[in-house]
């Protein structure tokens, strides 16, 4: 796969929120394009993991499902982001922001405590 | 909150899903057919389209074990496989199956059910507030531990103690309500105002008693029991105000007790009222007719309340050396009062079914490594296919789990039914004075109890099998896929477990037989009278009517004289009280012309008419009995018993000496008799001195009449109750019964046979199941050396010498059960010698009979499997190889 990065542990879910979110109600391939899409192609994502994400979110409560028909009249299973999730999907940014906040105070001592 | 959500689906996702496989099926399917419309239109060809797809896709079957991963919980969904997995195996082996779960559920009955009577009894708190700083006080003296205490005593315990918050007293004497249709008999208490509150008991309906109530001033007023108030009020409110009619003078009802509320001392008691002091009893200090109860201070041990009132009876005894002399106190626990001698007992008994459930276990265990054994094939073929130790672990706690289910199940169900089973067989009189076994069931602790065994159980249950699973063996098991060489670790830790079984079986028997010999003892203990076709019944006159001699005499003779007459009558007596009973109704007395001091001068007193001791049967040694005549115008006479003469006359004449009461100034009586000694106390006490003195010349209002019937008494029994009310319909006739009966009911023997019983119950079970133990020891033992006893046929082995060979391995296990068994039951007899009467803890012939009897139950078991050694046909055991 190149120099593409994988995908690292804990930010699946939340780029599937976030592209949920951005979309609308959206099935799996549709996310998964979307994703690799938004990341500039930089990513390499293995579709097949993204269907356990989605069952844990679904199961968290964040995202719910319907059977409806693609854009080519195509069965698919749609995802659709809840009020819980939207919750979620802004704690998850936060923490994500804060976190590579932190990373780069790390990786740029200048920019270090005033 | 989200992690919960999470697992609830995921537990929901245990649940076979097909559907849900379906669904991800679909899915994904939809998934690749639009990544394939994308890549055709892309420009790829159909077959580079579905690769590349599939490519992206990664492994379906992958995807499909994470996403089933997540959708329910791996290790509970394996776990529910092994069940199921046990399920089969046991289902393929009922025979097995069927005997460990009921070996379990035996076991686990009888321990959870005595279990739940030591928790009524011992465990569950009293109903009362703080019940662990509530004592009971008695006076104690040599004739009577305990003794009651007389009122001015109490009232100086009341007055002079520094350790207790409060201090009350209480009697139960039998009361007579009058109701429309004449008077009859009813249980009552006379207790100080301050009881209830000393108890911290308050009644559901109404007020307490007022401090001061119990003054002789105070208007008369009456607390119902809860039960009384149901029965007889039908449980209505308006019952506060109303009057009753007790003893012949009208009290008002001012409450009700909650429906929790007992006080065992003086169950059954439907009645509550206050002491209301009386000229007579409560005002000489010499009659004792009262307990005591009191509430410690803060911080005050009993030791240190028991110190306390020591001291101030030393106090009493000094300032009213006539009445007081001789007499200590004692104070214990309320629990203790409470529970008393069946503290003891219930401990033995628990001791014996835990002793029960033992074996009962170890059995299974000693199963369970027979199967493993056998198995070991299969284990080796499992692990050799990769499963990992611990999943074949898993498999064991998972048949131990089925098993230990069922068996608790089992056990646990006809645990609450032979409970409730075992307390119909305790007589209603002996079950009204233990009213803390009313609510005896599967209350929360009892059923904790019985969930800690089966822990245990199946704790014990797994790890028995597991500890064979040792991987190089595993292999070797496989590699030689045999028979040959019968696992000698389990013959060695298999064989152990039967000399534990046998040996707890001995130790049971032991105890059953003890308990039996014990029995027997009490009930064959010389009681001087004949008990056979010897009818009794108390009877009571209003003491309005007969508070006079004269008038009391004449009730006497009026009774005598009419019951003689009636049909299959052959002799009447009446006594102050009935022999077999309790060392009560005591008295002092002065010996005359012997300095007053310096003894413990207390004997029985029982006023009897003059034909009562012909008419029990009592055997005059020397002298005369009393003549009818004998009233108290005539010189005052006495007979006393063996041990009053060994006591107070030792090696001289009793005859024509002269005792007195402990009256001021003396009043002679004359010893014209001496009877051999008639059993008055508890059966398992030694016979106190006692003296009979003619009711004549000492009427009371309340007495025993005793009747020698010509037939059998039991029908007499109404009669004799209808003839007394026929005499003045005012009398009340109580408690009427055989004398057999009631010696056989009496508390010592009753507690002693039902003790007997049960151990005895325990030790059979005990016996059967550690000789099915043995037995399947020896017949495993057997099937593994069919080879080996078949080449020994072969050589030339008689079939003499091959009984031999599995006689002598059973005769070990069970020598070397017996031997530590024998030991065992010294320990079990030094626990139970509390309980036992009249027997050693180390009775010789007891031991050797019990030693006797499974050594012969020992060689039964092993018969059938040795002649089956015996029978081998050595071609037959050879070629099987």
């Amino acid at each position: 796969m190149g120099d593409k990065a994988d995908v690292w542990q804990g930010t699946l879910a939340l780029m599937t929120l976030k592209t949920i979110e951005a979309m609308g109600p959206l099935h799996g391939y549709g996310i998964a394009r979307r994703i690799e899409q938004t990341s500039g192609n930089l990513l390499s994502l293995n579709y097949g993991t993204l269907y356990p994400a989605l069952l844990r979110l679904e199961q968290e409560g964040s995202i719910v499902s319907e059977w409806g028909l693609s854009e080519n009249n195509r069965k698919a299973k749609f995802y659709k982001l809840t009020r819980a999730g939207r919750k979620q999907l802004q704690k998850e940014t936060r923490d994500w922001e804060q976190t590579t906040a932190i990373l780069a105070r790390f990786l740029d001592p200048s920019k270090g405590p005033a | 909150m989200k992690q919960l959500r999470a697992w609830i689906f995921r537990l929901a996702g245990i649940l076979p899903g097909e559907r849900r496989e379906r669904e991800l099926a679909d899915e994904i399917e939809s998934h690749l057919q639009m990544h394939i419309d994308d890549n055709l239109r892309a420009g790829m060809t159909p077959d580079q389209a579905r690769r590349v797809a599939m490519l992206k896709l990664g492994g379906v079957a992958a995807t499909a074990q994470a996403y089933r991963e997540r959708r329910g919980i791996p290790l509970v969904e394996n776990l529910l496989l092994d069940v199921r997995f046990a399920l089969r195996q046991l289902r393929k082996n009922p025979g097995f199956t069927a005997t460990a779960i009921l070996m379990l559920a035996l076991g686990l009955c009888a321990s959870v059910s005595i279990f739940a009577f030591v928790d009524a009894a011992l465990i569950k708190p009293l109903p009362y507030r703080n019940p662990e700083r509530l004592v009971g006080l008695f006076a104690k003296a040599p004739a009577c531990t305990p003794c009651n205490l007389s009122y001015l005593d109490y009232l100086d315990w009341k007055r002079l103690n520094k350790v207790f918050r409060s201090l009350e007293a209480y009697n139960h004497p039998l009361f007579m309500l009058s109701t429309p249709l004449g008077t009859e008999a009813a249980n009552g208490t006379r207790v100080s105002g301050g009881f209830f509150r000393t108890l911290g008991v308050l009644p559901v309906l109404g007020r307490d008693f007022y401090a001061g109530e119990d003054l002789p001033a105070a208007p008369r007023t009456v607390i119902l029991s809860y039960a009384v108030w149901q029965k007889r009020y039908r449980g209505k409110p308006d019952v506060i105000g109303q009057t009753v009619t007790l003893n012949g003078e009208l009290h008002t009802v001012i409450g009700v007790l909650p429906r929790e509320f007992h006080f065992a001392p003086a169950e059954p008691s439907d009645y509550w009222t206050t002491l209301h002091p009386a000229p007579g009893c409560d005002l000489h200090r010499g009659c004792h007719g009262m307990f005591g109860i009191a509430r410690l201070k803060d911080g005050v041990s009993v030791s240190t309340a028991l110190a306390d009132v020591v001291l101030i009876a030393q106090q009493l005894e000094k300032q009213y050396p006539d009445s007081n002399h001789g007499f200590s106190a004692m104070a214990v626990p309320l629990t203790e009062a409470v529970v008393g001698n069946l503290r003891a007992v219930l401990l033995v008994l628990l001791s014996g079914a835990g002793l029960l459930l033992l074996i009962a276990t170890v059995n299974i265990a000693s199963l369970l490594l027979v199967r493993s054994e056998s198995r070991r094939r299969e284990m080796a073929v499992r692990s050799s296919l990769g499963a990992s130790r611990a999943r074949l672990i898993r498999q064991f706690v998972a048949e131990a789990l089925v098993l230990v289910a069922a068996g608790g199940a089992i056990g646990l169900t006809s645990a609450g039914w032979v409970m409730q089973l075992l307390k119909k067989l305790i007589p209603p009189n002996r079950l009204d004075g233990m009213p803390f076994l009313h609510d005896l069931g599967l209350n929360l602790r009892v059923v904790l109890f019985a969930a800690a065994i089966s822990l245990l159980a199946a704790l014990l249950f797994s790890l028995t099998p597991a500890l064979r699973l040792r991987l190089p063996e595993m292999r070797a098991g496989l590699a030689e896929g045999s028979r040959g060489s019968a696992g000698t670790t389990w013959r060695n830790l298999g064989s152990k477990l039967v000399i534990l079984e046998l040996a707890t079986a001995v130790a049971l028997l032991a105890g059953a037989g003890l308990l039996g010999q014990s029995l027997y003892r009490l009930l064959h203990v010389e009681i001087g009278l004949r008990p056979d076709r010897l009818a009794s019944v108390y009877v009571m006159a209003p003491a309005s009517r007969y508070s006079l001699v004269r008038q009391c005499v004449a009730l006497e003779r009026r009774i005598v004289s009419d019951i003689a007459n009636l049909p299959g009558v052959k002799s009447v007596g009446i006594t102050s009280a009935l022999p077999v009973r309790s060392n009560d109704q005591g008295t002092w007395i002065r010996v005359m012309g012997k300095p007053r001091l310096g003894d413990h001068n207390d004997v029985l007193d029982r006023d009897v008419s003059s034909g009562y001791l012909a008419t029990i049967g009592a055997r005059l040694l020397r002298g005369r009995y009393f003549t009818d005549a004998e009233d108290s115008s005539k010189p005052h006479v006495v007979i006393v018993n063996q041990a009053m003469a060994k006591r107070f006359f030792p090696g001289e004449d009793p005859l024509g000496k002269q005792i007195s009461f402990s009256s001021d100034p003396p009043v002679p009586m004359e010893i014209v008799g001496l009877v051999e000694d008639i059993k008055e106390g508890p059966l398992d006490i030694a016979t106190f001195p006692a003296m009979y003195v003619p009711f004549n010349q000492n009427a009371d209002n309340g007495f025993a009449v005793v009747v020698r019937t010509s037939v059998d008494g039991e029908s007499l029994l109404s009669t004799l109750a209808g003839a007394i009310h026929a005499i003045d319909p005012g009398v009340v006739t109580e408690g009427g019964m055989m004398m057999t009966a009631r010696i056989g009911d009496s508390q010592s023997a009753y507690l002693h046979r039902s003790t007997a019983w049960l151990v005895g119950g325990f030790a059979a079970l005990a016996l059967l199941l550690s000789v099915v133990g043995l037995y399947s020891v020896v017949a495993y033992s057997v099937g593994q050396r069919t080879r080996e006893i078949g080449v020994r046929m072969a050589l030339g082995a008689e079939p003499g010498a091959v009984y031999r060979l599995i006689l002598k391995e059973a005769g070990w296990l069970t020598a070397g059960g017996i031997v530590l068994g024998l030991a065992g039951s010294l320990a079990v007899g030094a626990l139970m010698r509390g309980v036992l009467f009249g027997v050693n803890s180390w009775d010789m012939p007891t031991l050797a009979a019990v030693a006797g009897v499974l050594g012969v139950a020992a060689l039964l078991a092993c018969y059938i499997p040795a002649r089956r050694a015996a029978s081998v046909n050595p071609v037959e055991a050879l070629r099987a190889e």
